[in-house]
């Protein structure tokens, strides 16, 4: 039977039958019109361009110190956003700081993604005793608010870019792996996944063909949406000397210094702060665009 | 529903007892000799020697864990390094300045979200309801240390109409929200600290009176004749449970995560206590601040649940 219905399909003419667009061509379709969530992935890419050809865009030494030039105004002499308060250039070490907040935004969330997913795929595929192992652990964790779990595990370990990296990843991969537990949960029982199972596929087979499959577009939105809270929560490590080591230039860190300067100058003393919020903003809106466009529901 | 109550109070059990783990191992996760944390860099080796054996380090790791255990549980949480005075007491006193500036931040929230949201949730798609949805995002983008800075800036800086830090000299036994001159050092931190919840409360009220309005029984309403106003106040009634279980986990995570928020306002709290334990790697204050602000999480989330159990008929829990 299933050999006569191939014939009658290939024995139409071609074009006879609508084509049907394959998922990643519909999300991109979806994409392509989604005017807001295109503008905030231009500002991404252009924030990421400054912060990695940096020394490029500049010529301005972001360490050089000079004490004649403390705290100028935006546009004093050559320095575009002013100075800071050891009279080192604004724009580039706001160009150069990105390097340090785009790290902590995106490394974090990438580790914990592949660790959090695996760990979730395993509980949620394996089901009993492994479960509840894997799942009452990170029940543990989720008793912490995320700004207190990083801040009690690199407050102790003390400071440092590795430190905080550790952190803001330990604090992640537990929603993680709850949202692929979900997931897998859902797809396990589904009939494809026992016809496969019937079918004499190995388990690793159907992880890998059926289950990762359909967990990725979940997972992967829910990663997109920690970015923020990963930039976020490590300019505020920073913000409290927890994060990067000075003089290394980062916006969390600049913030924290240029505060005790708010009464000279209030303008320059905000551009660390803008430049996390573009940024955080930036990312939640492409999270946003990218939900709709894959069609996962939150 | 009694059935559901008690398990779910016996499930905080284990969690409990985890966090309690997580925070017995913070002493370990800090680099060098747990000793060496616990004790002030010029301690002789005498006296190293003694607290040694006072506090058990020389016993196994279980042992000492057990032993740790009980001394917290009867409120001996050990001695900050730098004052001198038992962690205990001084994290109780900063808690209460921190539950001050969450409730306000999280009423304050509340207010103005379930407002936006329900406009929001009767103009879906309309302008209006970009705009409330724009307000959202922005709630949860901005990094609110820095939106603490700018309100100084503007409002004590330049108007010179609130205080810029720190907490009235009249608070000093204990904190009064009813004396406006105490009061009005509170205001900023609150403003600051409600954005998020502003933005997570709205989404949820949102979401959640717009599911309801898409229910049969709201055209009948409006069949019926009722005005608009009296169509809110169904929605609404059907809404808050859902509404009020994110605003009291929203108000745990202020309680927990209130630390930028006070160290930029010098707001005496648990953040503020928290920031000074990092700063002079305080371990004992460190340790005991996190196990009580972790604990009061968990409280918090099981509270919020059986609230929600109670005041909630449609959820049936066995």
């Amino acid at each position: 039977m299933t050999d006569a219905a191939a014939l009658s399909v290939s024995a139409l003419p071609a074009g006879a039958l609508p084509r049907s667009r394959g998922y990643l061509a519909t999300v991109r379709r979806r994409l392509r019109y989604d005017y807001v969530t295109l503008f905030f992935l231009l500002v991404i890419l252009l924030i990421a361009g400054a912060a990695i050809f940096a020394p490029l865009l500049t010529p301005i030494d972001p360490l050089k110190t000079s004490m004649a030039f403390r705290l100028k105004p935006i546009g004093y002499r050559n320095f575009l956003l002013g100075t800071d308060e050891l009279g080192r250039d604004m724009f580039s070490r706001l160009l150069h700081g990105g390097r340090m907040s785009l790290l902590m935004g995106v490394v974090p969330v990438a580790i914990a993604s592949v660790i959090g997913s695996c760990l979730g795929v395993i509980a949620g595929y394996a089901g009993g005793k492994i479960n509840t192992a894997i799942m009452r652990t990170v029940d543990v964790f989720y008793a912490f608010p995320s700004v207190l779990l990083a801040v009690a595990i690199s407050g102790t370990m003390g400071g440092g870019v590795a430190n905080g990296l550790l952190a803001l990843t330990l604090v992640f991969i537990p929603p993680i792996c709850r949202v692929s537990e979900t997931a897998t949960n859902q797809v396990r029982h589904l009939d494809f996944v026992d016809a496969a199972r019937a079918s004499g596929a190995a388990a690793y087979r159907i992880i890998f063909y059926h289950v990762l499959s359909n967990i990725a577009a979940p997972v992967f939105i829910y990663a997109s949406s920690l970015i923020s809270v990963s930039i976020l929560l490590a300019a505020g490590l920073s913000f409290l000397g927890l994060g990067v080591t000075p003089p290394t230039p980062d916006w969390g860190q600049m913030l924290a210094n240029l505060r005790q300067a708010i009464y000279v100058q209030p303008l320059v003393c905000a551009l660390p702060g803008i430049a996390i919020f573009v940024t955080s903003l930036s990312f939640n809106m492409l999270s946003d665009g990218l939900r709709q466009a894959m069609d996962v529901k939150s | 529903m009694w059935l559901y109550i008690v398990r779910r109070i016996l499930f905080v059990l284990p969690i409990a007892i985890g966090v309690s783990v997580v925070c017995f191992s913070l002493v370990y996760l800090a680099p060098g000799d747990p000793m060496q944390s616990l004790m002030p860099a010029d301690a002789s080796k005498a006296d190293i020697e003694m607290l040694k054996h006072a506090y058990g380090f020389d016993q196994p790791i279980p042992i000492q864990y057990f032993r740790w255990l009980m001394r917290a549980a009867s409120g001996d949480l050990g001695v900050s390094l730098q004052t001198n005075q038992p962690v205990f007491g001084e994290v109780m006193r900063s808690l209460y300045n921190t539950i001050i500036i969450a409730a306000g931040a999280v009423l304050l929230a509340f207010g103005f979200a379930v407002a936006l949201g329900t406009l929001a949730a009767f103009h879906l798609g309309k302008p209006l309801d970009r705009l409330a949805t724009g307000v959202s995002v922005l709630g949860v983008s901005v990094p609110n240390y820095w939106l603490g800075i700018v309100l100084i800036i503007v409002f004590a800086v330049q108007l010179g109409w609130l205080p810029a830090t720190g907490m009235s000299a009249r608070s000093a036994d204990g904190f009064d929200p009813t004396q406006w001159d105490q009061l009005r050092y509170a205001i900023l931190p609150i403003v600051t600290m409600g954005l998020v919840p502003l933005g997570v409360i709205m989404r949820s009220t949102r979401s959640a009176v717009a599911e309801v309005l898409a229910q049969d029984f709201i055209q009948m309403l409006y069949a019926k004749g009722l005005g608009t106003f009296a169509v809110v106040r169904h929605a609404l009634r059907n809404a808050l449970p859902q509404v009020l279980a994110v605003m009291g986990l929203q108000f745990g995570y202020l309680v927990g995560g209130s630390i930028l928020i006070e160290t930029i306002f010098t707001w005496p709290g648990t953040g503020f206590v928290l920031s000074k334990a990092i700063l002079t790697r305080d371990i004992p204050l460190l340790q005991g601040t996190i196990l009580v602000l972790s604990l009061c999480f968990v409280l918090t989330n099981l509270l919020v649940d059986l609230l929600q159990t109670a005041i909630d008929p449609r959820i049936e829990r066995a």
